[in-house]
């Protein structure tokens, strides 16, 4: 019989082997998988992990690794920080939406004005529209006490639906003959969001992804805020010793990881999407969670996990167009992947002991 | 001489990288109350738990009478006649008495007939309870009787009592050694764990002494003084504590009409206290557990903010400040949970500096934190209070109770506080770590700092106070010079014993 033992503390060696150990458990899986509806699954595998790299359009396709990585690295950043004082941000997805609209707003407000400061103004206000909508549930939470979980996720749903009424309301193209969606703002040049290199992919998201992941590892490491954040997710009467108000905490948290949010609304709706949608959320709010913990909550652990996801992004879309695989397999994917992690996490906490009767 | 109930030979348990318990080998007769005494971590617990049944010894050999004793778990041993009352009570606060002792039982006769034995037991021995009370309406002396009737209506051969008088008045202590004096005159076998030496010397007719997981002495406790018994305990002399050059100066902290709502339902409403302070000086503040003790270390901190003017530094209105303007200003404090409040277990000892010493030590300036200081000031710590450790790395969990709490104190003394609150600062410390822990207190006093000693270890407050208070259902009492006070004026200070009427009428 296989019993479970508690560990002394955490393994420091599994801390790091369980966020692999997933990656390749959801592999193998995945691969069984497609086995069972009809694949090949090594083929399927390496179109996912492999060709969008390596494979014979991977000139296309190695572009939007960065611009994908990039808006899940940048929100995921903030909601690790979150994530690690006990603070769960699940509404990053709506920080986003409302981030991009916030920001779009103030381009389309003075169209077709041509200022240097239009684009540096923009990126503010997806900062503070992003902020906003995250302190609903932190002013619910402080004043309240509603949990900020379901609060912080049902805005989500509401950060939608204003997205189709801005879309289709206020802020639809006058000149777009009736099809909804805002003016393109990669047509505008003061509000665009360009690639900066060409053929990297690398527009001003990932300058932000790359500034927010120094700049999280410096918080966490080097201040004493990152101290109290940290002190206050593992022992909260302590850091309530040391001087932390709960209620600051819950704002800060929420705050900095919705205007993050919000800034990757912003440089996705100026660059990529190029517009106001709908369909304006496309789910890295979420997948920025499964990035957070892939990562170990941990800046670096993040950037790799936000490359990693970035790359079923890309690899799925590359399977649905070579290989006619469901355009679900990405979800499963990075669902596996959380699953698989939060799985194998058991071995940083426990050790497995055989024993030889019950 | 009588027979013995029960009788340990040469029994041993290692643990990974420890052997708690090495060749140990003790009886305890019929009829007789038996001390087990030893500093924490000399192995009692683990003893305890073998002849419970929680653990199995790794060798050597156990006898009930004349029986080989093998318990594979508590039930058998229940069955076998050893119970045990611990230290932390596991009733359900909800349920009443009688429901709770049922809840304990293999097979619970009809309530009505419960409530009848239990009714008759609790007479028999004098222990005033009634079975029809919820848990949550009685005092700790009152549960600790739940579940010490609970052992009795097994009739048990031998009863164990893990250090049960720590929760205790001394009035509920005295009538807890009058049961467990009749007890044993009907020849149950008492094994007694305690390290409150007075208490032992009092009533305990024999002693195995434990260190490091072997047994070192047995005596008779009442043919030895305290320091005798500790010296034994720790194997050397106790140090004596230095009481001199003190004397009391100016006014530091003033704390008046301080009233604070129960911050919770099992917390405790703080009512009108005022307290006076002098450099120099210390403050004991005594009470039962669970009268507001955690709720003014909370607001002396500044973790509960209270109304302004209520708490005074130099005359400056601290009240509305929270903790880090607090420690600025001078007023630090040390809280009773050592883990998880006063330290985070997962961090460095390093880290765990920062939680409060940030500002007074220079560790976080701007913000920044300096990580190197940091290191440097918890070696400092480690160093001048005799932490027993690997260094400033170890995470703090890692640490024994007595060691952390030298550090605790450490931390915080070696900021050069203004005025000082510390909430049990020997409690679960070892004889030789709590002599430090005092002696670093009455060093501080001397240097010209005020300090509170908040504890329930009356012998603790009556060796360190200048002045003795008594913290009551949230009220807090005129102070007593402690010169001539003596333990049972106190224990009437502390509001008397709960049922001690009942008891004796």
């Amino acid at each position: 019989m296989i019993r479970l033992v508690p560990r002394q503390s955490a393994s420091n060696g599994w801390q790091v082997a369980t966020p692999l150990l997933a990656v390749l458990a959801t592999m193998v899986m995945g691969g069984l998988l497609f086995a069972i509806m009809g694949y090949d699954p090594v083929a399927a595998i390496r179109t996912i992990f492999w060709d969008p790299l390596f494979g014979p359009a991977a000139s296309y396709s190695r572009p939007q690794l960065l611009v994908k990585a990039a808006p899940l690295i940048l929100i995921a950043s903030g909601l690790a920080v979150g994530f690690r004082a006990g603070i769960w941000n699940i509404g990053a997805e709506g920080q986003y939406i409302i981030g991009g609209i916030t920001g779009a707003a103030v381009a389309l407000a003075v169209y077709p004005l041509e200022a240097w400061w239009l684009f540096p103004a923009m990126v503010a206000a997806g900062l503070a529209g992003g902020w906003a909508w995250g302190m609903i549930p932190a002013l619910l939470r402080n004043w309240f006490g509603a949990s900020e979980i379901l609060v912080s996720l049902m805005l989500v749903y509401v950060a939608q639906r204003v997205a189709a009424w801005m879309a289709f309301g206020p802020m639809r193209n006058p000149e777009g003959m009736g099809f909804p969606g805002s003016r393109n703002l990669q047509q505008y040049p003061s509000a665009a969001n360009p690639e900066l290199i060409a053929g990297t992919g690398a527009h001003w998201g990932v300058v932000a992804a790359a500034l927010a992941v120094l700049a999280t590892w410096f918080l966490m490491s080097r201040h004493i805020r990152g101290f109290h954040i940290r002190a206050a997710g593992i022992a909260p009467r302590a850091a309530r010793f040391a001087g932390v108000r709960p209620q600051t905490l819950v704002a800060f948290c929420l705050g900095l990881s919705g205007a993050l949010a919000g800034a990757a609304g912003l440089f996705e709706v100026a660059g990529p999407a190029g517009q106001i949608t709908d369909k304006l959320g496309v789910g890295y709010g979420f997948t920025a969670i499964i990035v957070a913990f892939l990562g170990r909550l941990h800046p670096v652990g993040i950037l790799l996990a936000g490359l990693l996801l970035a790359l079923t992004y890309i690899g799925g879309e590359l399977a649905q167009l070579t290989m006619q695989l469901p355009a679900a397999t990405v979800q499963v994917f990075q669902g596996m992947l959380l699953f698989f992690l939060l799985g194998f996490d058991l071995l940083t906490r426990f050790q497995i002991r055989r024993r030889v009767s019950a | 001489m009588t027979a013995n109930v029960f009788r340990a030979e040469r029994i041993g348990k290692s643990y990974p990288g420890v052997r708690a318990n090495d060749e140990v080998s003790f009886a305890v007769a019929a009829g007789e109350i038996h001390a087990l005494l030893g500093e924490n971590g000399a192995g009692k617990s683990t003893l305890v738990k073998m002849i419970y049944g929680l653990v199995r010894p790794d060798d050597g050999r156990m006898w009930l009478g004349d029986a080989l004793y093998a318990p594979t778990d508590p039930r058998a041993a229940r069955q076998s006649g050893v119970a045990m009352v611990f230290q932390h009570f596991s009733l359900f606060d909800a349920l009443t008495v009688a429901e709770n002792i049922a809840l304990g039982m293999e097979n619970p006769p009809p309530r009505r007939e419960l409530a009848a034995r239990i009714t008759q037991v609790s007479h028999d021995f004098g222990l005033p309870l009634n079975p029809g009370r919820r848990i949550v309406t009685l005092s700790a002396g009152e549960r600790q009787r739940v579940e010490i009737i609970r052992c009795l209506l097994q009739n048990p051969r031998l009863l164990i009592m893990d250090e049960p008088t720590s929760v205790l008045t001394p009035q509920e202590a005295e009538l807890l050694f009058a049961t467990l004096r009749k007890l044993a005159a009907k020849g149950t076998a008492i094994l007694y764990i305690s390290h409150k030496l007075e208490e032992i010397r009092a009533h305990c007719d024999r002693a195995t002494i434990l260190r490091h997981g072997r047994v070192v002495d047995s005596c008779d406790p009442r043919a030895h003084s305290a320091r005798e018994l500790a010296a034994m305990m720790v194997g050397g002399e106790m140090r004596a504590i230095d009481r001199s050059g003190r004397q009391a100066g100016e006014v530091l902290l003033k704390v008046q009409g301080l009233s604070q709502p129960a911050p919770s339902a099992e917390g405790t409403a703080l009512k009108e206290v005022a307290l006076t302070l002098r450099a120099g000086e210390i403050l004991g503040i005594g009470g039962v557990a669970g009268n507001g003790q955690e709720e003014l270390l909370a607001a002396l901190s500044g973790e509960v903010r209270s109304t302004p003017g209520t708490v005074l530094l130099d005359g400056r209105d601290l009240s509305t400040e929270g903790p880090e303007p607090r420690r600025i200003a001078g007023l630090l404090a040390a809280p009773e949970d050592r883990l998880g409040h006063a330290a985070v277990p997962d961090f460095s000892l390093a880290e765990n500096t920062l939680l409060t010493a940030g500002a007074r030590k220079g560790l976080v300036r701007g913000g920044l934190i300096d990580h190197g200081g940091a290191r440097a000031y918890a070696e400092a710590v480690i160093r001048d209070f005799d932490v027993r450790t690997p260094g400033p790395g170890a995470a703090a969990r890692a640490l024994s109770g007595g060691n952390l709490q030298k550090f605790v104190i450490g931390r915080e003394v070696m900021q050069d506080p203004r005025v000082l609150v510390v909430n049990q600062p020997t409690w679960g410390v070892d004889a030789g770590a709590a002599a430090a822990v005092r002696q670093s207190l009455l060093d501080l006093a001397r240097k010209g700092a005020g300090i509170i000693v908040i504890s329930q270890d009356l012998d603790e407050l009556l060796e360190l106070s200048d002045r003795f208070c008594a913290l009551n259902e949230g009220r807090l009492s005129n102070p007593l010079s402690t010169k001539g006070l003596t333990l049972d004026s106190i224990g009437l200070m502390l509001g008397g014993a709960h049922g001690m009427e009942e008891a004796r009428a």
